[in-house]
């Protein structure tokens, strides 16, 4: 182990950042030893994202120091940073998808650089450290994990001195992450600082040597994550114990919700992955998840399930046994679908427009919010204060702008909209990404609840805990097919890890499920 | 009808002239939009080059130095733009519009002294011996030097966005805003240098159409040129070379239309006027059918205001 528990690399101390109305960091202090992969851990809006944009560069401390190997320093911007070794793999890639991997590269690099001599660079280092990358790919080609491996390769190229990764396993599949664990390690060895950011526990107590937990902007404490319990992390981070799940049987009435059978659909984005021969069943009653690493159809699966995208034939898609594929959301909707959108800002709400229109919006035609074309505001105001109330939406009320709320909240406001329309058909797309745990569990409930009360409900996640938790059957998509659906106590993690990496046989199209030459005929894939 | 050698000659010259602005003015948007910029105000900036140029050659007699002029003041138009778009943030659609409208105005108002002033034309660079083959000859080398200078503008254009570190920031800039500040890299000023390159290119557009294409004056002279730049770089799919290959073809239907006209045939005029802005329409049509293909050359952030944090 090359840890060095002498010098701290970095030192924060008491870093202060205000924005408006919120205090983000409140006296802030930190240290990373050299070797050391430190763990920066707390909820949605705990101030980790913004700490570490002030390492590196992004943003400005309003108070406090920064020190680096020993020195006072206050990077400026994010080449001042990379100048000084910090470099940063960010949730959000940044990375050009219209240009290669080497363009990528020798875009971060300070000075011309012939990119040949990148491209054999970029192989050297990612053969060192067993990222295998082509430098001469496209990244729009890449899969959301090959694409982390060039961000990583990327900062590595410029031999950094302190890695800051943020939440890089949540596009991973579990071997994956196995996978950058051993890198990291390899580069804990070789002396490099890693800067972990995440609220995943499980992952934090196998890989850091040192967990420092914010809640609230301010540090709660540091600990050793190797010698504590998750449950005392967790209770740290969300100060206060979270509430188990509780898990009741379901109860399938065997009415069919939702049949999808023998679905193909072209993506409409060019880099966008196609769906093929999709066949799944929603009873009344279960939770159907669909677990895959994000890029591999969902998003085309979840157009065509809500009617965004019309299907080439009308039977491939039954609501209630009636088919539906010709249908728009509208339709579908007066058949008893609700949708929570992956996309919050722009597809579930209307960023600019406020709360109540917001719930005005999917709820039209329900509760007599509209009469005789004309809006009852007082009743779509009373709709969005009731979802508030009933789902804990932290919001200044019912006339606060979709694009005010955090995403979690917003989430929550979305999901509440959804239930409280009585649907009898459910679909959601990543429910809970990027929302905290507490605000996560009362989705959870909520989604349980709705079951037991007989609807069929399909949550499309990349979270295998969540998938694990609510789900009764669970099925994976990859390169735009869908495994068959297996009862989710008899599915093991690595199982379904596997075949997230397309490890399975997809159902036989039009085989066991559908059959018939017509149905053929009419595919529109090759 | 049989056409002689020095009939096709002379259509194919015209068509290199009618097209030479077309392919300076969006040669110069199109840099503008890889950098996430779209700048609308084309016309206008052609408006105000082509009557400053004209009031600066007229009164001097130097027609380099109306083109430096016309150059300059579609930079200073295109510096106005910047300053409201990149740097107070403005919506860059109502922005190019309202500069647009503006430019119309403003060289109304300055050109007015000029209407009917007469000028001599610009001297034909011809290089010896080879202009003098015949067909050939004419149409490769006897053209006028604006010609020329807009097939290497678009030459240096494409090696630059393809070639260089320069170019490869800016189509960096405009794929994803967000990403390329994270790494470091000047948004805002990249963009000011390719909306200043873009209003440069209008003003010499604008500059070739008063003091070459109809060596005069006259009130809105553009006449809607500015728009088919815009459409040209759609046509385009963002690529210089075919960028040149789409402003001759406009520029083959603008003298098509001329000759047709001229042979007599018994069509009205005004329908034949229309046939360059019909094919735009038409062109744009066809393309955009292809969504797919737009969206993976159209660079990802334009039009959108790009607002650091810090």
């Amino acid at each position: 182990m090359a840890q060095d528990r002498t010098n701290p690399r970095l030192v924060l101390r008491g870093i202060v950042k205000r924005f408006p109305g919120v205090l983000a960091n409140d006296h802030v202090d930190l240290e990373v030893y050299r070797g050391e992969i430190h763990a920066l851990l707390g909820e949605n809006g705990a101030g980790k994202s913004t700490l570490v944009k002030i390492i590196h560069g992004v943003l400005a401390a309003d108070e406090g120091e920064i020190l680096w190997e020993g020195e006072p320093v206050a990077p400026r911007n994010p080449a001042e940073a990379r100048a000084l070794g910090v470099g940063m793999v960010f949730q959000h890639f940044s990375l050009f998808d219209s240009l290669t991997v080497a363009e990528n590269v020798q875009l971060a690099m300070d000075g011309a650089r012939d990119l040949e001599v990148i491209a054999k660079r970029v192989r050297d280092v990612s053969a060192h450290y067993g990222l295998s990358i082509d430098p001469e790919r496209h990244v729009h080609d890449l899969a959301v994990g090959e694409r982390q491996r060039v961000e990583i390769v990327r900062c590595l190229m410029q031999n950094p001195r302190l890695l800051i990764m943020d939440e890089p396993t949540s596009v991973l599949t579990p071997q994956e992450a196995e996978d950058l664990f051993k890198v990291l390690r390899r580069l804990a060895d070789e002396g490099v600082s890693v800067l972990y950011i995440s609220h995943k526990l499980a992952e934090i107590r196998v890989l850091c040597h040192q967990a420092t937990v914010l809640r609230a902007g301010k540090v709660v404490g540091t600990q050793d994550p190797r010698t504590c319990s998750s449950k005392d992390l967790a209770r740290m981070m969300i100060g206060d114990d979270l509430a188990a799940l509780e898990r009741r049987a379901p109860k399938v009435s065997g009415a069919v919700r939702l049949k999808v059978d023998n679905l193909s659909m072209a993506s409409d984005t060019p880099h966008g992955v196609d769906l093929r021969h999709v066949s799944l069943e929603v009873a009344a009653g279960e939770i159907l998840g669909i677990a895959g690493v994000a890029g591999n159809g969902q998003n085309v699966l979840l157009s065509a399930l809500s009617g965004e995208h019309h299907a080439a034939r009308g039977e491939s898609v039954r609501i209630e046994g009636k088919p539906v594929g010709h249908l728009g959301p509208r339709e579908r909707r007066d058949l008893g679908l609700a949708v929570v959108p992956e996309e919050r800002l722009g597809r579930g709400t209307v960023p600019e427009l406020s709360l109540a229109d917001n719930a005005l919006l999917s709820s039209y035609g329900k509760g007599n919010l509209v009469t005789r074309g004309f809006v009852d505001h007082e009743r779509s105001h009373g709709l969005a204060e009731h979802i508030i109330t009933l789902f804990g939406v932290r919001a200044v009320g019912a006339k606060a702008a979709a694009r005010s709320l955090s995403g979690g909240n917003l989430q929550k406001f979305i999901i509440g909209r959804e239930i409280l329309q009585n649907p009898t058909l459910l679909v959601a797309s990543q429910p809970t990404w990027g929302v905290d745990a507490g605000a996560a569990a009362a989705i959870h409930r909520a989604l349980l609840d709705l079951r037991d009360k007989g609807a069929g409900i399909l949550v499309i996640s990349q979270d295998l805990d969540e998938l694990f938790a609510i789900s009764d059957r669970i099925a994976v998509i990859c390169a735009g097919r869908l495994s068959e659906a297996r009862p989710a106590h008899e599915a093991t993690l690595e199982q379904v890890g596997l075949m997230m990496g397309g490890l399975f046989d997809p159902p036989e199209p039009g085989g066991s499920v559908s059959g018939g030459p017509e149905s053929r005929g009419m595919e529109v894939l090759s | 009808m049989e056409m002689d050698l020095g009939t096709t000659a002379a259509i194919a010259t015209a068509m290199a002239r009618a097209a030479t602005p077309l392919a300076l003015a969006a040669v110069g948007e199109l840099v503008s939009e890889k950098s996430g910029v779209l700048n609308l105000g084309v016309e206008g900036m052609m408006l105000v080059g082509a009557v400053s140029a004209f009031a600066v050659t007229a009164t001097t007699g130097n027609p380099v130095l109306g083109m430096v002029v016309a150059m300059a003041a579609g930079m200073l138009m295109a510096l106005l733009f910047g300053f409201l778009t990149l740097g107070l943030l403005a919506n860059q659609v109502a922005t190019g519009l309202a500069l647009t409208i503006f430019g119309v105005g403003l060289s109304a108002f300055v050109g007015k002294g000029f209407v009917g002033t007469p000028l001599p034309g610009l001297p034909s660079l011809d290089i010896p011996f080879l202009s003098d083959i015949p067909l050939i000859g004419p149409v490769f080398f006897g053209q006028d030097p604006l010609v020329y200078v807009s097939v290497a503008i678009i030459a240096a254009v494409s090696w630059f966005l393809n070639r260089t570190r320069g170019g490869l920031i800016l189509r960096a800039v405009g794929e994803n805003h967000d990403a390329a500040h994270a790494i470091g890299h000047g948004v805002i000023a990249t963009r000011y240098r390719a909306v200043l390159f873009g209003g440069a290119m209008s003003g010499l557009a604008g500059a070739y159409l008063s003091l070459v294409y109809t060596p005069m004056w006259i009130e809105n002279m553009s006449a809607g040129r500015g728009w088919i730049a815009l459409a040209l770089v759609v046509f385009a799919t963002w690529k210089p070379w075919r960028l040149l290959l789409g402003a001759y073809l406009f520029g083959g239907v603008t003298i098509a239309q001329l000759h047709v006209q001229g042979l007599g045939v018994n069509i009205p005029s005004q329908l034949m006027s229309m046939l360059p802005y019909l094919a735009t329409i038409l062109v744009l049509v066809l393309i955009s059918r292809d969504a797919t293909r737009i969206r993976l050359n159209a660079p990802a952030c334009i039009g959108k205001v790009f607002h650091p944090e810090r």
